[in-house]
């Protein structure tokens, strides 16, 4: 087999052998309903995890996502309550904006030559104070459309639900295996990854490439933040704090090497279901406290870091021989 | 001619790396360019490429004058480059390496099976049985290189830059990619071939340039040469008679007291084991070409890198040379070839660079009172006349001499017995050259043993008591007293080396 | 003076806050004497600094070897809970503070050697810890908000020592024991040695490796010392929220301080004039009668600004626009001089 692919069949094998030991336990989560609601309950996850992958592929970080998750809950919400646009309209104002507020970082973290890290700290507070400017309450979403996309699912064999954002999610993903290793843009992000002064030598526009990266995490940032309000039928200006960290903890249990250069948008979808499932697990047994997802991603992230590292020193001693 | 270089000349603040430089390459040649560290090769590749821009000078490629400003407006001028290290990206595949830029498209997509053809056309010509949807990491750096070559190729298609391209391979890769170029040669591309490797420009190349000081010393025809001529030609007698007649003092049929022992002393891939006593207060010199394992000797003495075999002996028994800290617990110090990478603190003051290593020995607890910083500083920039506006400007402002005598004063204040020197005087004014050679002399005169590797023959010639000399990873001869001399060491670096490269791999 | 001009920027800032604050709040600068303690907005301030305070004086040591400490908030949950747990099972003051301690050692000690040892970058290292840290917090505390009634420890979170409360008094000792010993001994020397060049501090004899855990060993100390006053502060452990995005507002302390993210020189000092900016923001926001919202937008201005200031490229662009004018100005004079004669 490829080296390439160790990762992503570790963390292939990890997904099902975790769900082999949950199945055993509890026969019921086998079934399309566990599936569905698995796909559901981290759609968001998944679609912000794909622009995440996106960035620390290119060897960049983004930790502005879940601050302009938020900011996208409350400009639907607030919007919806205040002006009578229709919510395509308003999905699209806020994609727009979203996308441009990723390009702009880009850009500063290119024309700046800072750290994309501190960079993408200062989105944060901004898009996190933008919607707390806003409001700062919790405003519901009530709009005869959100009810249809509410109830928008397609009924799997086993009474499962395939609803429309684990759906919606599912085409992201698959968008983004499409970018990131089928287009040219895909291609210069892995050069990127792999180190920019060669980039450069090849041919790679750095900057432009920075900022269309950026947008691209700001772009599913906001699309992650529209099926979060679907989700949760509301805008709240404190909601999903943490969340940049638990997708990167996801694209790295995904197998993506988080010095960049070197995974897979597939793999981070298993590695969101894989952190879904463990929820679910501890869901389902009642007895275990929810303090041990974290420590569990904890110890599979340091395994996954680990397990890179070996990999990088393994390949180094071969080249150096 | 395919390519016309005339009068080329570029300026960096203290230095002309490159002045005046004439060079030619005809179509269907290799022209190889040689010349040591700081000679000016990478400067006339770089303006060559675009990465810098000429001051002055006149470059014409079939006729026309170009001035490129980036390495891809230099590659659609027709000039590709392949260097030692940093052509291909390894975490892509063979494949997106070669077609990267130019990948076929289908429907918006990258095509993969258009992508692997093309790829494969590519390679084709250049013998090479592989895998193209493998991971260019998955191949040794050889095949890397070729995969170079056929990307530059494809995209350039008249003149083919190849820097350092055979520094890590072993003898059997080098031929394979020797038939590489000679092909292409026989296509009617000019190629530039830079190398430190004697023995592969007299095998390879019809012309030789040689540099040194940022100026040409010749062009011939490399048949009308031989390696003696060659090297002296490169090593040269490039220091003014002022600069090292007061540094010589004569010591004929001196004897100095053995002060430590190094036997079988060794690393695999690094340098093959080799005998060598210091005496107290002796000066040791090595010489050897770019490469030979001069500073792979240095690093191992220093704990830099671990020795595979043997040991290192004083009289009072086994020295621990496992890392620079045990090595320095020794009584050694180490003023590396790499100034700014390995040797000065850019942000920290010339007082803190002075005192960092005598405070790293005595420990975070023990800080030398600020006072004494100050009087230690003061005292060496006296001394060693170091031109600084204070003990207080950062290091990073100071010219290349001054930060060199920088980090021979962290040294000096240590007072160790055993002082490795690689390369001190590289990049340094005429001014601090002589000065430093003549710390030399007066630091071993007060007992210190001093180790100089130098690829400045007269520089040895003038300060060394004993001249170790080191070819293909070897020490090889070992020259004291009259010995001494450009003929003897040239020779001795010149011996033909064909014999001895099969003892190391 | 040296030390006085590298802090000016901070301080202007400093007082055009305060300045603007007491603007909009007469109030801001009173400080009364209420029961042999001090009170007043400043006292307060410096109060609720505290564990801002204290985690930046050990970002600024990691930030000084061009590293960084994403886990200090988690360790303050954890140190928190230790502590809180250690005096619901009756060990004491003494041992709960010991212990609390030593988790925060056991915290560096992990992240020094991802770091020092398995050469793992500290951004990454340090985010295993920070994700996982939580969750051993809520192992701890099983989950609950541990409290406790104990006056001891209460101490450090409500108590006042001359007057002045506690956690004030701790962090500023803190600060300026740190900072006297990194100014007293050679370490701060060394530190700025590895942060700016590691290879050829460690090629003069520097024990980079043991330094490098060192410093994240400080940090998790100075983790455990904010914990300890959180918790002692609302008497009990809250492992969810207790030192939440905390490290954040430290690494912006540092930054505001004028340290590079680069490594090398760091003034202790300035990064505490940082977190004292940070939190009379946040107080003088609430004063000032703003809706707490402007904070992070607020935050975020500051961000921006401090990168422009310490962007490599911009700093170069300045250079370049200094050396042209120069070249101007000096052509004209040549120039005047030229047509005078």
């Amino acid at each position: 087999m490829n080296p390439r692919l160790y990762p992503l069949a570790a963390t292939i094998a990890i997904f099902l052998l975790a769900w082999v030991i949950c199945v055993m336990q509890f026969p019921y989560m086998l079934s399309t309903r566990v599936v569905g609601n698995l796909l559901t309950d981290n759609a968001y996850l998944g679609i912000v995890a794909v622009g995440m992958t996106v960035v620390i592929l290119s060897g960049g970080i983004d930790l502005s996502v879940g601050s302009v998750i938020a900011f996208s809950g409350v400009f639907i919400a607030v919007m919806l309550r205040d002006t009578g646009l229709h919510p395509i309209l308003v999905f699209a104002l806020l994609l727009v904006i979203a996308t441009g507020f990723g390009a702009a970082m880009g850009w500063l973290i290119h024309a700046l030559a800072m750290p994309p890290f501190i960079v993408t700290l200062a989105g944060m507070f901004l898009a996190r104070g933008a919607a707390y400017m806003l409001t700062i309450d919790s405003v519901p979403i009530d709009h005869a459309f959100y009810d249809l996309l509410d109830d928008a699912y397609y009924l799997m064999p086993g009474k499962g639900r395939l609803t429309l954002i684990g759906l919606v999610m599912l085409l992201t993903v698959s968008v983004g295996m499409i970018v990131a290793h089928r287009t040219r843009f895909g291609a210069s992000v892995f050069a990127l990854g792999g180190g920019e002064a060669t980039a450069r030598l090849m041919g790679v526009k750095v900057g432009r490439t920075t900022v269309m990266i950026y947008a691209f995490s700001g772009l599913m940032a906001g699309l992650s933040g529209i099926v979060f309000s679907v989700y949760t039928s509301s805008g709240y200006p404190l909601a999903t704090v943490g969340t940049e960290l638990t997708a990167i903890a996801a694209v790295v249990i995904g197998g993506t090497l988080l010095t960049g250069g070197a995974g897979f948008v597939f793999g981070t979808l298993i590695g969101v279901l894989t952190m879904g499932l463990i929820q679910t697990y501890i869901v389902f047994d009642g007895s275990l406290s929810s303090w041990w997802t974290k420590i569990i991603i904890g110890l599979l992230l340091l395994a996954f870091i680990l397990l890179q590292k070996g990999l990088l020193r393994v390949t180094m001693a071969r080249v150096g021989a | 001619m395919l390519l016309t270089i005339r009068s080329l000349t570029k300026t960096f603040p203290g230095t002309k790396a490159l002045d005046g430089v004439d060079f030619d390459l005809a179509a269907g040649e290799v022209h190889a360019l040689l010349g040591e560290n700081g000679a000016g090769k990478s400067t006339l590749i770089k303006c060559l490429t675009g990465a810098y821009e000429r001051d002055e000078g006149l470059i014409t490629l079939e006729g026309e004058t170009i001035s490129p400003r980036s390495t891809s407006e230099a590659q659609e001028l027709g000039i590709g480059t392949v260097y030692q290290e940093v052509n291909l990206l390894p975490n892509l595949t063979v494949a997106q390496n070669l077609t990267f830029g130019n990948e076929p498209l289908r429907f918006g997509m990258v095509d993969r099976r258009a992508q692997l053809r093309q790829a494969e056309a590519m390679l084709e010509g250049y013998r090479l049985d592989i895998d193209v949807s493998r991971d260019l990491s998955a191949y040794s750096v050889a095949i890397r290189q070729i995969i170079a070559i056929a990307r530059a190729v494809a995209l350039s298609g008249k003149v083919l830059i190849l820097d350092e391209p055979t520094a890590s391979l072993d003898a059997r890769e080098v031929e394979t990619l020797f038939a590489v170029v000679r092909g292409l040669r026989d296509k009617g591309l000019g190629i530039v071939f830079v190398s430190h490797f004697l023995d592969q420009v007299f095998d390879l190349t019809d012309r030789v340039t040689v540099l040194r000081n940022g100026q040409k010393v010749i062009t011939e025809r490399t048949a009308d040469l031989d390696r003696v001529q060659l090297i002296e030609h490169m090593l040269g007698r490039a220091l003014k008679d002022d600069v090292v007649g007061h540094a010589k003092a004569h010591q004929a049929g001196r004897e100095w007291p053995e002060l430590l022992k190094f036997e079988g002393f060794g690393r695999r891939g690094h340098i093959a084991p080799f005998d060598l006593s210091v005496g107290e207060g002796e000066v040791l010199g090595l010489a050897g070409l770019l490469g030979s394992g001069r500073t792979e000797s240095a690093e191992l003495m220093f704990g830099l890198a671990a020795a595979h075999s043997g040991a290192a002996r004083d009289a009072k028994g086994t020295l621990d040379l496992s890392s620079p800290r045990k090595a320095i617990a020794a009584g050694f110090g180490f003023a590396p070839e790499e100034r700014k990478e390995d040797g000065i603190i850019a942000d920290l003051s010339v007082r803190e660079n002075i005192a960092l290593a005598m405070q790293a020995r005595r420990g975070w607890m023990r800080p030398i009172p600020r006072a004494e910083q100050q009087r230690l500083a003061e005292d060496y920039i006296e001394k060693l006349d170091i031109r600084t506006s204070g003990p207080e400007q950062p290091i990073g402002d100071l010219s290349g001499g001054n930060q060199q005598k920088v980090v021979l004063a962290r040294w000096l204040a240590m007072n160790p017995r055993f002082l490795i020197l690689d390369e001190p005087t590289r990049g340094i004014d005429v001014g601090a050259h002589a000065e430093i050679l003549r710390l030399i002399r007066q630091v071993t005169a007060e007992g210190m043993s001093i180790l100089v590797i130098s690829s400045e023959l007269d520089e040895l010639i003038a300060v060394a008591d004993r001249v170790i000399v080191v070819r293909d990873r070897r020490h090889v001869a070992e020259l004291t007293g009259s010995e001494i001399t450009t003929d003897t060491i040239v020779h001795a670096i010149a011996a033909p080396d064909r014999d001895t490269t099969e003892v190391l791999a | 003076m040296t030390a006085l001009r590298r802090v000016t920027p901070q301080l202007l800032t400093l007082a055009a806050l305060v300045a603007l604050v007491t603007l909009f709040f007469p109030d801001f600068l009173r400080i009364e004497v209420v029961n042999g303690r001090f009170v007043g907005t400043i006292m307060d301030i410096l109060k609720r600094g505290a564990p801002i305070g204290l985690l930046a004086v050990g970002m600024t040591l990691v930030i000084a070897t061009r590293g960084i400490d994403l886990s200090v908030g988690t360790t303050m949950a954890i140190t928190g809970a230790v502590a809180a747990w250690s005096i619901t099972q009756g060990y004491g003051l003494g041992g709960a503070l010991v212990l609390a301690l030593l988790a925060g050692v056991a915290a560096g000690l992990w992240n020094g050697m991802l770091v020092a040892i398995f050469g793992i970058q500290p951004i990454v290292a340090t985010l295993i810890l920070m994700t996982s840290g939580r969750g051993i917090a809520q192992l701890v505390t099983e989950g609950r908000i541990l409290t406790f009634s104990h006056e001891g420890m209460a101490f450090f979170g409500s108590g006042d020592l001359l007057g002045i409360p506690s956690p004030a008094l701790l962090w500023l000792l803190t600060a300026a024991g740190v900072a006297l010993l990194m100014r007293r001994s050679a370490l701060g020397m060394l530190i700025e040695a590895v942060g700016v060049n590691r290879a050829a501090s460690a090629l003069a004899g520097v024990n980079a490796t043991v330094l490098l855990i060192a410093v994240y060993v400080a940090s998790g100390l100075c983790a455990a010392l904010a914990g300890i006053v959180a918790t002692a502060d609302i008497r009990g452990a809250d492992a969810n929220n207790s030192g939440l995005w905390l490290e954040l507002d430290a690494i912006l302390a540092v930054v505001i301080g004028g340290n590079s993210l680069m490594g090398g020189r760091f003034s202790i000092a300035a990064s505490l004039l940082g977190a004292l900016i940070i939190q009379t923001i946040d107080t003088g926001i609430l004063l000032a009668g703003f809706p707490s919202e402007y904070n992070l937008v607020i935050k975020a201005g500051l961000v921006l600004v401090i990168l422009v200031l310490q962007s490599p490229n911009l700093s170069h662009h300045w250079y370049a626009l200094r050396r042209a004018a120069r070249t101007r100005r000096e052509t004209a004079m040549d120039r005047a001089k030229e047509t005078g004669r």
